[in-house]
């Protein structure tokens, strides 16, 4: 049996950003991820948010992670052709009084060297941010907050990551792990594998993962987040995003740019036991629009176009990112929450350091290829662009999303990088993620994927087995007969 | 650049009944713009019958309503069906721009008459809470699964709205040997045409809940079942109402909206509220030349009125044509 030198638990941004840093080196890495697809689980609920670094304290992991990472996120996005954009953010008070906590926040975070942070006052706002409300009388303004698309990093972190040699095992949820010998013996859905070093990534299950080799004190508890997603036409309804002053549980509720265009808000933080609860609420809603009025008053309910919830893995305050003496060769990375997206390609390097330090040998690569060939989306172009790609492949001029105007070859280019289902498809392209809800292009895009994967339609899912689209299908009826 | 006298985008009822009347009253440039693979637009996906009362006083399906223009539009050389071409840009000027496989090409109309159809209400524009599981769809969406592509979405069943599309497809599930479990209607009664009523639901018993609405849709992987309650005349739940339906498919028929992000695009005045153009009679638009017809225009019950009014589009844009300079 091929013996791995690092085996990575869990598909979230954790998992693909160390995955990816790692196969810089002579290593054997795979990735084991339960779910069919990566991005799946906590990463496909995030933000989008690459925080500067106000939000932790500086002698947090949290807060020292995530300056390093928002500088690190700007040359892994372009390296990976990630649309990353720097838009700024600011953290805005009511009450003069208030002004104590902005500048305390200031403080922290330039003592972890963030830069450009500035006090702005109520003309500033008006000049730069004229929704916002009239109440607000000051902000710390943050230059260097951005937004990226979450799922997309998830995405291109493992295809490069792939390109480099790492191996990705998707639908192989870890159910045993053993310690024979000097390497560890891990039992999956999937089959068997072996390996020196083992990392834990695994997002809401990464307690239980420690608890397969008698790790008890990792407890990890889910807190929902509810987030509400606008119509796309108020795209400029603010320039930067938004912030309340954060509270001791979250960042509160935040108005937010999203990489894709569409204004969100949210999101609610609601701790709970089911690590499986992703349903949204009334009082979720409620909260998240009256919250969100306060900051921009012109939101409305009419707005939303979609929402969903997701969960953070809590595991106390801070992230826990340590290598186990009591079971050499395991690192748990966990209780990765917010801001964990920022914080993943920091953590990865971290991480790395981890392995040096308890023996694992770093040799570079002769050859890494740090650059990923980009997607074509062919609604990013101008128009003369977009022209000049129809030409040279017709299939792009083959519209299957009208509402976001994705192509038949995005959808196949799509399948050809990964996906394997048609939210997968969704996170990739934002085919179905326009006004109609796939409304138009669900039957079209499912009769791609048949072709393309060679299944009948009756076997394609939402998000994988289970969640199959139809229950039936006359193809089937007429095989039966036949 | 290239110029078209008249350019009719979509080739669903409102665009072939427009085309044949300018041609009729002496358009002899017509270019139609249909982003589909077929002409007949969303008539092809309804096989029930119904279609064609009013208009050529004959009972058809939606097929061989659509068919009877098709075979007319297809003798006309005058008239060019481009197909799989969707227009993507709109000025004021009448400057479109279209994608089709291999091609984009950008014209300018002197007459154009949007004939853009509309898109079914959400699932999120009511923003009913729960989970987003597999087997929320859509009730075109179903109809289309059913009628075009021969494939059952669900089993058991619950029709969130009881417009027609959600009646007709009551009755289509039930035919195809799926358990329509409930109709719910938040008002106190049916949006839909009397006849659906009785056709689709009394005539096969399904039972139609007036005066309640879903709470809560639950099912991780795939719906399992749906939270619902009576209401008061505030449309808000009554205490000690609330029970809950299994089923594994969630249909939502709670109306539909006009699509006009194109002349929205162009700067047409718009009336928010109803997503169709501002108009001061029939069809018309804010931009001279310009004409909104079928059910861009307005939502309408019948597609008998759809052709009547959208002919009426059609010799509009000739008589304009005929007074250019």
């Amino acid at each position: 049996m091929k013996l791995f030198d690092v085996i990575i638990i869990g598909g979230g941004v954790t998992g693909a950003a160390m995955a990816r840093e790692l196969s810089r080196y002579k290593l054997k890495i795979a990735l084991l991820e339960k779910e069919v697809e990566l991005a799946f689980g906590i990463s496909k609920s995030n933000s989008g948010i690459i925080h500067p670094g106000t939000q932790n304290p500086s002698l947090s992991l949290k807060g020292r992670l995530c300056a390093q990472g928002n500088q690190l996120m700007r040359g892994l996005a372009q390296e990976l052709g990630v649309d990353f954009k720097e838009v700024g953010e600011l953290i805005v008070i009511f009450q003069e009084e208030e002004k104590a906590r902005l500048r305390s926040i200031a403080q922290e975070a330039e003592a972890l060297g963030v830069p450009g942070l500035q006090m702005v006052d109520r003309p500033w706002l008006r000049q730069h941010e004229p929704n916002l409300s009239p109440d607000i009388v000051a902000a710390l303004y943050a230059p260097t907050a951005g937004i990226i698309s979450p799922y997309r990093l998830v995405y291109d972190l493992a295809e490069n990551a792939m390109k480099n040699g790492v191996e990705i095992y998707t639908a192989h949820k870890v159910t045993g792990i053993i310690r024979p010998a000097d390497y560890f013996e891990i039992q999956s859905t999937g089959g068997i594998f072996r390996s020196r070093y083992l990392i834990n990534a695994a997002g809401l299950w990464g307690d239980e993962i420690a608890n397969l080799v008698g790790i008890q004190d990792i407890v990890i508890k889910p807190r929902k987040g509810e987030e509400y997603l606008l119509d796309k036409k108020l795209e400029n309804l603010t320039n930067h995003l938004v912030f309340p002053l954060p509270t001791p549980t979250s960042k509160g509720i935040i108005v937010i740019k999203t990489s894709d265009g569409n204004p969100m808000i949210g999101p609610t933080a609601q701790d709970g036991e089911d690590k499986e609860d992703l349903a949204t609420t009334d009082q979720g809603l409620n909260q998240v629009l009256a919250s969100a009025q306060k900051l921009v008053p012109a939101i409305n309910r009419d707005d939303i176009i979609a929402y969903f919830a997701g969960l953070r893995a809590v595991a106390g305050d801070d992230f826990i990112i340590r290598h186990e003496n009591q079971c050499p060769g395991l690192i748990n990375v966990v209780g990765i929450q917010s801001p964990g997206l920022t914080c993943a390609p920091a953590i990865a390097l971290m991480v790395i350091e981890i392995l040096r330090q308890h023996g694992l040998s770093l040799q570079k690569k002769r050859r890494f290829y740090k650059n990923r060939k980009p997607f074509t989306h062919l609604f990013a172009l101008p128009l003369g662009k977009a022209n000049k790609v129809i030409q040279k492949n017709a299939a792009y001029g083959d519209i299957v999303c009208r509402c976001e105007m994705i192509s038949a070859q995005e959808i196949r280019e799509a399948i050809k990088r990964g996906a394997t289902t048609l939210d997968g498809i969704k996170f990739r392209t934002r085919a179905q993620a326009g006004r109609c809800h796939g409304g138009f292009c669900t039957t079209r895009i499912m009769k791609i994927m048949a072709e393309e994967l060679n299944l009948p339609c009756s076997e394609i899912t939402k998000r994988g087995p289970g969640s199959e689209i139809i229950k039936a299908s006359r193809e089937n009826e007429a095989n039966d007969i036949t | 650049m290239i110029s078209r006298d008249l350019v009719i985008v979509g080739g669903g009822p409102a665009g072939l009944a427009a085309a044949l009347a300018a041609y009729e009253n002496g358009v002899k440039d017509i270019l139609l713009l249909e982003r589909d693979q077929y002409l007949g637009g969303i008539l092809n996906q309804c096989i029930h019958p119904g279609f064609g009362l009013q208009y050529f006083k004959a009972e058809l399906t939606g097929p061989q309503y659509a068919e009877r223009f098709i075979q007319k539009i297809n003798h006309i050389k005058e008239i060019e069906v481009s197909l799989k071409s969707l227009v993507v840009h709109l000025t004021k000027e009448k400057a479109l721009t279209y994608i089709k496989p291999g091609a984009m090409q950008t014209l300018t109309a002197k007459a154009l008459i949007m004939g853009t159809g509309c898109r079914e209400r959400t699932r999120e524009m009511i923003q009913i809470p729960g989970t987003r599981p597999a087997g929320i769809f859509p009730a075109g969406l179903a109809q289309k699964l059913i009628n075009i592509e021969g494939l059952l979405p669900g089993r058991e069943v619950v029709i969130i709205g009881s417009g027609d599309i959600g009646l007709i497809m009551a009755r289509r599930f039930t035919l195809e040997g799926a358990q329509v479990k409930a109709v719910i209607e938040i008002q106190k009664e049916s949006r839909g045409l009397i006849r659906n009523v009785v056709q689709c639901l009394d005539d096969f018993n399904l039972p139609l809940y007036l005066r309640h609405k879903i709470l809560k849709i639950h099912g991780k992987d795939r719906v399992e079942k749906v939270t619902v309650a009576e209401v008061d005349d505030k449309l808000q739940e009554i205490p000690g109402t609330r029970f809950e339906l299994a089923c594994d498919t969630v249909l939502i028929s709670v109306g539909l909206i006009p699509e006009n992000e194109l002349i929205e695009m162009a700067g047409v005045a718009m009336d928010e509220k109803t997503n169709s153009p501002e108009s001061s009679e029939l069809s018309t638009t804010s931009i001279p030349g310009l004409w909104v017809c079928g059910n861009a225009y307005k939502i309408y019950d019948v597609v008998d009125g759809v052709t009547r009014d959208s002919a009426q589009a059609g010799k509009l844009a000739a008589e304009y044509l005929r007074n250019l300079p």
